[in-house]
């Protein structure tokens, strides 16, 4: 199966070009940002307030790493399940955020709005903290630095291994496997 | 009457912490390779591959195999002619837990409160099911549990009408709803039986089985055996992209209960299966 090499931030050519199914390599970019993240974010937005981080073209990545050793860019690093952000999910399409990581299924109104708003939406191997880790250059704590775990990190990775669910044209990977309850 | 000091306790839990998410145990290795032999799928061979190669990375790289450190939930049979000096057992597991995920740079992934939510900062507090047994030992199961796995875990209040039939429904469609959500292969633990509550603490008692071990009642093992192979027919496979593989293992606990009632609880593991035992 052939791999294609994407980079951050993703323009629209990029996220048209992308199928469910299709195997990726990210590099660029990332942000890290789960449940408490999203929930602040929302507030912000709700309230008018400015961003922390930048949504243009960006790619946001569902994880609560575990602490770094000293020497380590980050500790274990794999995706959380990305439905519990899917509350959250639209209003952040709507301001042009362009991709999103994470593992398992993501509700109908977030499917939509990623065809909608031409996103796309990837899955990462569940479990796989530290192969992921590894792909992994810079780590920075950006905002919301009392969540802990849950903090704002601007990530650098390098040949992010991805596997793309919900594509620009509203077709789901998980669906297609044609297995899951409905 | 036998001491066992506080000290010790603490010391032992957070060698147990460490142990638990910094390496895969045997029966999951063992597991995995067993599927990657039977696996049709290319896709989920490769997902197993990853597995393999992430327990691999995570030894080498000196890190948790999975950043989710979970909550530390622990089983405790405390003898009858034992006891625990110089503090209270809860106490030394709980510190335990702050010294074994401080030290062994888990992560910190509890709240206080659940409408709150701030984080404790220390993976505190524990979650502890204590028994009184026979004997002068102390024994204590522990698992690191994941929130992936566990949030898509149910429970219900079945007619006793319902029957096997009516509990295998009910396990499918758990598995089917969870989906890739937690992270299959899955380890699959069903409580059968009790009350409310203790069904529940069946099916988590369930999962500290090594994976491969059946019940030792036949025609619950039988049952066991008949729900992982339809488990496994569903093709929701590793991560959910398909294949063979759904679950790595089916385990069964049952209780007495009401003439009314048949309370089924489905607790998920992922592949992970992270359980450490110790005996003093």
């Amino acid at each position: 199966m052939g791999v294609v090499h994407i980079r951050t931030p993703l323009d629209e050519e990029s996220v048209l070009s992308l199928k469910a199914g299709d195997r990726v390599l990210l590099s660029g970019t990332v942000y890290a940002a789960r449940d408490a993240a999203h929930k602040r974010m929302s507030e912000m937005i709700d309230k008018g307030e400015p961003l922390p981080i930048p949504l243009q073209g960006q790619v946001i990545y569902y994880v609560g790493p575990s602490p770094a050793a000293p020497g380590q860019v980050i500790g274990a690093a794999g995706p959380t399940t990305s439905g519990r952000m899917d509350k959250y999910t639209p209003a952040l399409l709507a301001l042009g955020l362009k991709g999103m990581i994470g593992k398992g299924y993501r509700d109908e109104e977030v499917v939509k709005a990623i065809a909608r708003h031409k996103a796309v939406y990837f899955a990462a191997t569940g479990g796989a903290g530290a192969l992921l880790a590894s792909r992994i250059r810079k780590n920075e704590t950006i905002a919301f630095e009392d969540l802990g775990p849950e903090a704002i990190r601007k990530l650098e990775v390098e040949e992010f291994p991805l596997i793309v669910i919900n594509d620009a044209y509203g077709n789901d990977y998980y669906r297609q496997i044609a297995y899951r309850a409905d | 009457m036998r001491e066992i000091r506080y000290e010790t306790i603490v010391r032992e839990v957070a060698e147990m912490c460490k142990a638990a998410n910094y390496e895969l145990g045997e029966d999951v290795i063992t597991a995995f390779r067993k599927a990657l032999r039977a696996e049709r799928s290319e896709t989920a061979r490769d997902v197993l591959d990853q597995l393999v190669r992430n327990a691999e990375l995570a030894a080498e790289m000196r890190m948790p195999t999975c950043q989710d450190t979970g909550v530390a939930v622990f089983f405790v049979e405390l003898g009858a002619d034992c006891r625990v000096v110089g503090g209270l057992l809860q106490d030394a597991i709980c510190e335990g837990v702050r010294k074994g995920y401080g030290e062994g740079l888990l992560r910190a992934s509890m709240v206080g409160h659940p409408l709150r939510r701030v984080n404790t900062g220390d993976n505190t507090p524990a979650i502890i099911h204590l028994e009184l047994v026979e004997g002068d030992r102390l024994t204590m199961h522990m698992s690191a549990k994941g929130g992936g796995s566990e949030n898509m875990s149910a429970l219900r209040m079945l007619k006793p009408a319902d029957g096997w039939d009516g509990v295998k429904g009910f396990v499918l469609d758990t598995v089917r709803k969870a989906g890739p959500n937690a992270c299959p292969p899955l380890v699959v633990g069903i409580g059968i039986g009790g009350n409310f509550e203790t069904c529940a603490i069946l099916a988590k008692r369930s999962l500290f089985r090594p994976i491969g071990e059946r019940h030792a009642d036949p025609e619950i093992a039988a049952l066991e055996n008949e729900l992982l192979e339809e488990i496994n027919r569903l093709g929701i496979g590793p991560q959910g992209l398909g294949g063979d593989t759904t679950a790595l293992d089916v385990r069964i606990e049952t209780h007495p209960c009401h003439i009314a009632a048949l309370p089924v609880a489905v607790n998920l593991n992922c592949h992970a299966s992270r359980h450490r035992t110790v005996v003093l």
